[in-house]
């Protein structure tokens, strides 16, 4: 059960090699067995993911499955699950327990997923190592010294580790491509609207998206076939009409024009890093894929541009967590405005607090202009750039990160090195596009990801791109060897 | 941009966290670096540039204001801190 696609699983499921509960108890076993070391989850039901998995054979039963009935996915901590506890990594959050179902879970049960369970992440998926939760640090199966990346380094770690067969991610900066590349696996980000954000919780509302965290390209098209879905309780899910992104898995890419931006290659990026990076573009090439220079000459810009408008949506988001309605109350009061900054004071941890701080300064009156309304209008120049490149290619390949990972600590106080991290990620959230990591080699035992990114709603050919080169290589294939 | 103890003082208070003053002194640095890095923006000559706010530049949907979702008041009301009946407790606002 250990190596087996999601596709593979589906199909010994309904062919009864093993029943649902007989798999979800097999990674809950292993969840058991490795989340000391991990910290991957901060929340397993047990008896509700084995409630779900028994309905599930009742239904593989009665011939009445679909191709995901039966397989148990983890769910980011940053998804509401009714009746689960769903912490967002923070204090703040400690005891919530969800009354409503996030349209991403809604989507899972209705075709007959198994929740297995609730995977840690950065404090309201502020950060790009793990090292934010309240709920401790993830660690990197590849290497327990290292960190997984970040905010969704949970559902990194449990993916990479096999404590699941595939898990779900959320993407604001990136989110699912860098830890998916530190961790070795396959993530998307899908475009800006594919997916619904209702019960998300929100990050940085015209930046968040989720997407599938998994093995491999085809994985993640079967994932996203269950998660994209147009739905009027997101007034920015868009009404793209239902695709199989299993459907084009298989075109020939002969004739494939990858743009290569040429600042994706200069000063800050790893010579090992930019080694596998050319090797796994010279294998698109023997593929019949044409290479063609491109420049985003804005590019530079993204990470100034991305530290207005997410701290700035942030500071707006988190304005709810007032100790009034749900969540962390201090303690000892005087008045209300006294409950409110005791309250806010403990219930968030530091880098939140920068955030929001820096959030509410360039929102704050005199400077709106100079910093909201400019990056505004710098994120329109980053998104040209690219509609100008997609004149010229297809597809746009580059490194995920500009590191494999780095060990714990190492960043941890220094949030400028921090926030380099997702320096060839920012970009694409801000032009609201798809994009992908995949495996692409390793430097120093520590596995490295290629990026490829789409036009909007190319996610069909991106997932083909993607998989076209795991049918030829076996990066995404290898599994640490700390854990059994 | 430097970010002095003043504008931490002022912005915490709209932001209603409290800041202790080791806190203060230790973000004071924090704060100012990553607007030093904001600033970068400031060369760019953004000149009739219009503003971006979502990728593809949909218009906000419309629907009926009509009930859609059952009261699930049951299932709200306990996981607030303190509540009496149907009403969420706050420590006194009016005299």
């Amino acid at each position: 059960m250990l190596n087996l696609s999601l596709k593979q699983l589906s199909q010994q499921l309904r062919e009864k090699a093993f029943s649902s509960e007989e798999l979800t108890r097999f990674f809950l076993d292993r969840i058991k067995k490795h989340n000391d070391r991990l910290n991957a989850f901060i929340t397993i039901n047990e008896e509700e993911s084995l409630s779900m998995a028994k309905k599930a054979d009742i239904t593989i039963a009665n011939g009445n499955q679909s191709l995901f009935t039966g397989i148990p996915i983890a769910q980011k901590d940053i998804f509401c699950a009714d009746g689960w506890r769903t912490t967002c990594g923070s204090k703040m959050l400690e005891n919530f327990v969800a009354p409503y179902n996030a349209t991403v879970i809604q989507n899972f049960n209705d075709a007959g997923a198994i929740n297995l369970g609730k995977t840690n992440m950065d404090e309201f998926a502020m950060g790009s190592s793990n090292e934010t939760s309240y709920f401790g640090a993830v660690k990197n199966p590849w290497n327990l010294e290292y960190v997984p990346g970040g905010s969704s380094g949970g559902s990194a770690s449990a993916v990479a580790a096999r404590l699941a067969p595939a898990a779900t991610g959320t993407d604001t900066g990136g989110s699912i491509r860098q830890p998916a590349s530190l961790c070795g696996f396959t993530g998307l980000k899908p475009t800006y609207g594919l997916v619904s954000r209702y019960g998300m919780i929100a990050f940085a509302s015209s930046l968040d998206q989720a997407g599938p965290m998994a093995p491999s390209a085809e994985d993640c098209a079967m994932m996203l076939n269950v998660m994209a879905s147009h739905d009027i309780k997101d007034s920015t899910s868009l009404p793209h009409p239902k695709e199989d992104y299993m459907t084009s898995l298989g075109d020939s890419i002969d004739g494939l024009r990858i743009g290569i931006p040429k600042e994706f290659f200069g000063e800050g990026l790893d010579s090992e890093v930019q080694k596998i990076i050319e090797d796994a573009i010279l294998e698109y090439q023997k593929m019949g894929a044409e290479i063609v220079d491109i420049s985003l000459p804005n590019s530079e810009l993204a990470i100034p541009v991305y530290y207005v408008i997410a701290p700035a949506e942030a500071s707006s988001n988190l304005s709810r967590y007032d100790g009034v309605r749900y969540g962390y109350r201090t303690k000892e009061y005087d008045d209300l405005m006294d409950m409110y900054f005791k309250t806010r004071q403990e219930g968030f941890g530091d880098e939140v607090k920068r955030r929001i701080l820096i959030g509410t300064y360039v929102l704050s009156a005199g400077y709106y202009d100079a910093y909201y309304l400019k990056a505004q209008k710098i994120r329109q120049l980053i998104s040209n750039d690219f509609a100008q490149a997609f004149q010229k290619c297809d597809v746009i390949m580059g490194p995920s990160a500009p590191s494999a990972a780095f060990k714990a600590g190492e960043k941890k106080e220094d949030p400028l090195a921090m926030y380099l991290q997702d320096i060839y990620t920012i970009s694409t959230n801000l032009a609201g596009l798809p994009a992908m990591s995949i495996p692409a080699g390793f430097t120093k035992d520590l596995p490295v990801g290629l990026q490829l990114i789409g036009n909007y709603f190319s996610e069909g050919h991106l997932l083909n791109v993607a998989h076209q080169f795991q049918l030829s290589t076996e990066w995404h294939r290898k599994i640490p060897k700390e854990i059994d | 941009m430097t970010i002095s103890q003043e504008d931490i003082k002022k912005i915490a208070h709209l932001a209603r966290i409290n800041i202790s003053s080791d806190e203060s002194i230790l973000l004071e640095k924090k704060l100012t670096g990553i607007m030093e890095l904001i600033d970068q923006m400031q060369k760019v000559d953004t000149d009739g540039v219009e503003p971006m706010s979502h990728a593809l530049n949909i218009s906000q949907p419309l629907r009926d204001d009509q009930v859609t979702e059952s009261d699930i008041r049951k299932k709200t009301m306990p996981l607030a801190p303190e509540t009496q009946e149907s009403l969420f407790i706050v420590p006194q606002v009016i005299e």
